[in-house]
């Protein structure tokens, strides 16, 4: 069986807009995430995590090598993907519900659909933020929301459409202790509940052990997959696990990748 | 003191009437200062002796201020109309952004008192020179603001958008222009009170009508009075203008103006 995510040697050049420099950003970048599992992709800053995001939504396209999503080769925009960022971008003139509801404007065939039934589509927005504990507020504006409220209401943008590729970029970085551990339980639920098949890039080795099936470390700049762990803690995993000796063998281990992979 | 402001239930808003206080503490200033030094009236007449020259040549005041009101807001919606359509031009890309800025920046460079005799070259003495300095002076900030509102959308937003397949239209009709309506707005309140300069500056030097050539004109004739009384309608004028471009602004893109709603 074919993966539903296929990243095959790729490489990836940047060239600098004025000029004849370039970089390269990853190098002989292999990774394959079966549908409905959830990696996580670690690695020191600057070694091309965020580039890889956009090699599999079609923002970037390979220097070399070959991106497949399910089954297609990538050749533009998937609009089978949702996207969450450290930053939760929300339009300030608009209600919650309805930046909820902006990929529905935008995506196939809701599009055209959207502007006959708007009621029921408020109605599909409004019940999704409150399965992430949004009751409520779709009908106030974001910057009425805490950061936290702002995540969870980007990851129901990122999921309005039901995307079968959730790329989460950072999402919770910004956020305090707490309330990032009570958004791995949201993201960890929805996970559970949809089964999307889900990238998660990110600097927190006790976040990606606690969510993904299989973590991937990568290496400095040019980034290629150095290691790849699988996470043998069973799912649904309470929040609890986080402190066990398991877990945090596991997380020390990863670590030590990290530093070798900075040096 | 607030307690008993409360009790008498009287409580005197000191931040809306100051203006008020302050402006006639200018003029009281202004009146005591002539007399207690007896300044004479040809080098600055108290404000007593200006109202009275308001008061005897009302009928002319009046007819002029129109007359520059009207140059103004013509050259004021030229602006508007040019300024948002160049704006949106040179935001659309930033290839169009970076090209055009320098001869923008260029362009608004050159002191506008050095183009009113190549404008009376052109038009003839009268009133369209008026409009058209009016529309140069103030259509440029209104470009700057709108394409930088459009040229600093947030990467995400973009990358959320372009990952459904969304095109520029899109982008630009979802994000980008409510975006830019703040900055749009804002400009509006810089660019009326520059709009009167332009008109002004091209009265006092070609014109048969308005307040720039009656200035000139009681200036010939010594009645320094009148030329203070001139000044003031256009400061009147000019507060009256900005008045209506803030209650718009607010109106407009009160979101943008959310400090105080917050909670």
């Amino acid at each position: 069986m074919n993966a539903f995510v296929e990243i095959e040697d790729v490489s990836l050049r940047y060239t600098a807009q004025s000029g004849n420099e370039s970089t390269l950003a990853v190098e002989h970048l292999d990774l394959q995430v079966n549908q409905g599992d959830f990696i996580a992709v670690v690695g020191p800053s600057g070694c091309g995590k965020s580039t890889l995001m956009k090699l599999a939504t079609g923002l970037h396209f390979p220097t070399s090598g070959a991106v497949r999503l399910d089954g297609k080769q990538v050749d533009g925009p998937v609009s089978i993907a949702g996207m969450a960022f450290q930053n939760p971008v929300m339009l300030p003139w608009r209600l919650t519900r309805d930046n909820v509801l902006l990929p529905m404007e935008v995506v196939n065939p809701h599009r055209q659909k959207i502007r006959r039934s708007r009621a029921s589509y408020r109605q599909m927005a409004d019940e999704l933020l409150a399965s992430v504990g949004l009751d409520g507020a779709g009908g106030q504006y974001p910057w009425q929301l805490s950061g936290g409220m702002q995540q969870r209401a980007s990851l129901c943008r990122a999921l309005i459409h039901d995307p079968q590729l959730l790329m989460l970029d950072e999402p919770f970085a910004a956020l305090d202790a707490f309330t990032r551990e009570e958004l791995w339980c949201v993201i960890r639920d929805l996970h559970l509940d949809k089964q999307f098949t889900t990238i998660l890039v990110t600097h927190d080795l006790r976040e990606a052990v606690f969510l993904a099936d299989t973590v991937y470390v990568m290496s400095a700049r040019p980034g290629r997959i150095i290691v790849s762990r699988d996470v043998p803690i069973p799912r649904p995993r309470p929040i609890e696990v986080t402190y066990e000796k398991e877990f945090s063998d596991l997380t020390q281990e990863l670590r030590g990748h990290i530093a070798e992979a900075r040096s | 003191m607030l307690n008993r402001s409360e009790s008498n239930g009287i409580q005197i808003d000191w931040v809306k009437l100051s203006p008020w206080l302050c402006t006639i503490g200018l003029f009281l200033i202004w009146e005591v200062t002539v007399r207690l030094f007896g300044i004479p009236y040809y080098i600055l007449p108290a404000p007593t002796h200006i109202t009275y020259a308001m008061y005897e040549f009302s009928d002319a005041l009046w007819w002029n201020s129109v007359q520059t009101l009207w140059t103004t807001l013509a050259g004021f919606g030229l602006a508007i109309v040019f300024g948002l359509m160049l704006g949106l031009f040179i935001g659309w890309d930033k290839r169009i952004y970076s090209g055009l800025y320098p001869l923008m920046i260029g362009f608004n460079s050159i002191p506008k008192i050095a183009v009113v005799p190549i404008l009376v070259l052109w038009f003839g003495a009268g009133w369209l020179p008026a409009v058209l300095t009016a529309f140069l002076i103030s259509f440029f900030p209104i470009v700057v603001n709108v394409a930088t509102g459009l040229a600093t959308i947030e990467p995400e937003m973009e990358d959320v958008l372009r990952a459904l397949g969304a095109k520029k239209l899109d982008i630009m009709t979802k994000v980008g222009i409510p975006r830019s309506l703040p900055y749009f707005f804002g400009a509006l309140k810089v660019a009326i009170t520059l709009a009167f300069i332009g008109s002004v500056l091209s009265e006092t030097i070609a014109a048969n009508s308005g307040i720039g050539h009656m200035m000139l004109t009681a200036q010939a004739n010594f009645e320094v009075p009148l030329v203070f009384a001139c000044l003031i309608a256009l400061a009147v004028e000019g507060i009256g203008m900005y008045a209506l471009m803030a209650g718009l602004e607010m109106r407009m893109t009160g979101w943008a103006h959310r400090s105080g709603f917050n909670r």
